[in-house]
């Protein structure tokens, strides 16, 4: 069927005359109507607009861009005009909340002909590494239905490995990206911050949140991220560089680069098949060419600390827009607009959104602000010139993108820094701005999916896209599917 | 270093604009004070001489021609998404003063 293919695949029969973008749709949506009820991936469904612009599309007959009739599903902060978004939120799903306007990365992906077939689950407002604190419930991995999908963007990721679509957007702020990739054995990237407009989706942490596809295949991410990168002048912080042509840079040869290996990422405690599973990946690479060099990063234990200083900050700002006004929950009867925003933002937000809330206003606080935000920003600094130190003498840095395969469902129930630990090696990357992906790197014994990160110096997506292509031709992990 | 009381805790509460019962008081102290208790490691690292960081892309001043572009939604379209009555092409919000 229509959905099984890659983006690359399904062009090809697009263009030939064999399948219709009306039967690609509708076998999405087969797909949806027959596994999501096992999985919990897709909390919106934009079945009817989606077939009637497949419609559209097949009646032009005109597949140049490769994207062209390809559905797609994107993570509930993306808004899209007439669609629900809701952020996985009560207090924004009481009314549905149902955007007037598109982001900018949705209409970038509309204008050249995808798809969007509805919304998929995520922790509220992104805040969290399992979707379990999703107001619609957790979403399940493909893979081992008692495990999660991982998160933030855990039902993309699972949307995607379950091929309810041939690819889907997420956004990665510490991780949200990559870890659920890897849990689900798919393929996704975090950009570089700055590369991809963060225009019209519901922020997290301004300064870290990033916008990025999750994919079947590499070639499918390049095309992808080349369609919705680049400037834009309503997102102020997109770079001004112009966008490389990335599905070009991708020849399969690494013969000759260096890459790193850095001691810090792999300190005791470290699973054991894990472990085993990035031994491997490197013979691969070495075998492809590839110069293997031990590299140190050692402000790398600080990272994750850091990350929950910045970004529950940040999200104690951001989070001050949902008081019951001009979108969302509403209270009836308050005493006045004080009793009003309480109930309205209590009853609204979850326990993890009033943590990060609560942290972020006491990390910010008079007499608070020098130890914890400033020093962040600082070890930021270290951080950032340690990753400047080592691309000084490798054009790519390994690791692995979790600690372990994809965890129980509950596993860490009650213990929010044990969740906050399942970012260890995805957070130092974003403290640095830099761009890292997650590759297919083979299966634990229980027949999980891991995942190999690549990260790359700041703007050089190519680099490590191209890494990662030369890897999946040597290995191809990731044509393993899941029964459901 | 700090640790977070149970009066602490209702104090971040009330400037968070949340409404805190006493049994989530007794729940959010203990994991407010054990992330606390984990961000306290960056006490560990000497910055006295270290600039901060507060965004990676080092983009300052992005300037655009100061033109109206109005393809955006209309006043009647983000109106249309309040839960609270439109009067007259504004919000009508529960009284500021009770």
């Amino acid at each position: 069927m229509g959905n099984t293919l890659t983006i690359t695949g399904a062009h090809q029969k697009l263009k030939n005359g064999d399948i219709t973008s009306e039967q690609l749709v509708q076998s999405c949506i087969d797909r949806i109507e027959s596994v999501d009820n096992q999985l919990n991936a897709v909390v919106h469904k934009n079945f009817d607009q989606a077939l009637a612009r497949a419609k559209e599309i097949d009646a032009a007959g005109k597949f140049d861009h490769p994207l062209t009739g390809i559905p797609y599903l994107a993570k509930d902060v993306y808004c899209e005009q007439g669609v629900p978004t809701t952020a996985c939120s009560n207090i924004l799903r009481d009314k549905d909340y149902i955007p007037a306007f598109d982001s900018t990365t949705t209409k970038r992906l509309h204008s050249v002909g995808a798809i969007s077939i509805g919304k998929t689950n995520t922790d509220e407002f992104t805040q969290g590494a399992s979707t379990e604190t999703s107001c619609y419930g957790v979403t399940k991995n493909p893979w081992d239905t008692t495990h999660v999908a991982g998160g933030s963007s855990g039902g993309s990721a699972a949307a995607v490995a379950a091929d309810e679509c041939l690819f889907a957007l997420g956004t990665d702020t510490g991780g949200s990206i990559r870890q659920p990739a890897a849990f689900c054995g798919i393929t996704g990237i975090r950009p570089t911050y700055g590369r991809t407009s963060r225009y019209g989706v519901m922020s997290m942490a301004s300064s870290l949140d990033t916008i990025g596809p999750l994919c079947k295949s590499v070639e499918d991410m390049a095309i992808v991220l080349e369609a919705i990168s680049g400037k834009d002048i309503l997102d102020a912080t997109t770079g001004e560089s112009d966008v490389p042509h990335y599905t070009e840079s991708l020849t399969g040869s690494i013969k000759g680069m260096k890459i790193g290996l850095p001691q810090e990422y792999f300190a005791d405690g470290l699973d054991e098949e894990v472990h085993q599973s990035l031994k491997d990946s490197v013979e691969v690479l070495k075998s492809l060419g590839a110069e293997i060099i031990d590299v140190s990063l050692p402000h790398t234990e600080y990272a994750t600390p850091c990350y929950y200083v910045i970004c529950p900050s940040e999200v104690s700002s951001n989070m001050a827009r949902y008081d019951g006004i001009r979108f969302g929950h509403h209270a009836s009867s308050p005493d006045d607009l004080v009793d009003y925003y309480h109930t309205v933002r209590t009853e609204g937000f979850g326990d993890e959104v009033k943590r990060r809330i609560m942290i972020g206003t006491y990390a910010l606080s008079a007499g608070y602000y020098d130890a914890y935000y400033r020093q962040a920003l600082k070890i930021r600094t270290l951080i950032k010139q340690d990753f400047d130190e080592v691309y000084k003498t490798v054009d790519a840095v390994l690791s692995p993108v979790t600690p372990t395969a994809a965890f129980s469902i509950g596993a860490h129930e009650g213990d929010p820094v044990a969740m906050y630990l399942e970012d260890i090696f995805l957070d130092p990357q974003v403290m640095a701005g830099i761009p890292a992906l997650s590759v297919p790197c083979g299966f634990t014994k229980a027949g999980l999916p891991l995942g190999l990160q690549i990260m790359g110096r700041q703007w050089e997506e190519a680099t490590i896209l191209n890494i990662a292509y030369a890897y999946e031709q040597a290995t191809a992990w990731n044509e393993a599917k899941p029964s459901l | 270093m700090a640790t977070l009381s149970d009066d602490d805790v209702r104090h971040i509460g009330k400037l968070c604009r949340l409404n805190l019962t006493e049994a989530q008081v007794q729940k959010f102290g203990p994991e407010l004070n054990s992330i606390i208790t984990y961000i306290e490691k960056l006490q560990e690292v000497d910055t006295s001489n270290v600039e901060a960081t507060p965004q990676s892309t080092g983009i300052v001043n992005r300037f655009r021609e100061d033109v109206v572009v109005s393809d955006g939604p209309s006043r009647e379209e983000l109106l249309a998404t309040s839960p609270l009555p439109i009067v007259d092409n504004q919000i009508q919000t529960p009284s500021a003063h009770g």
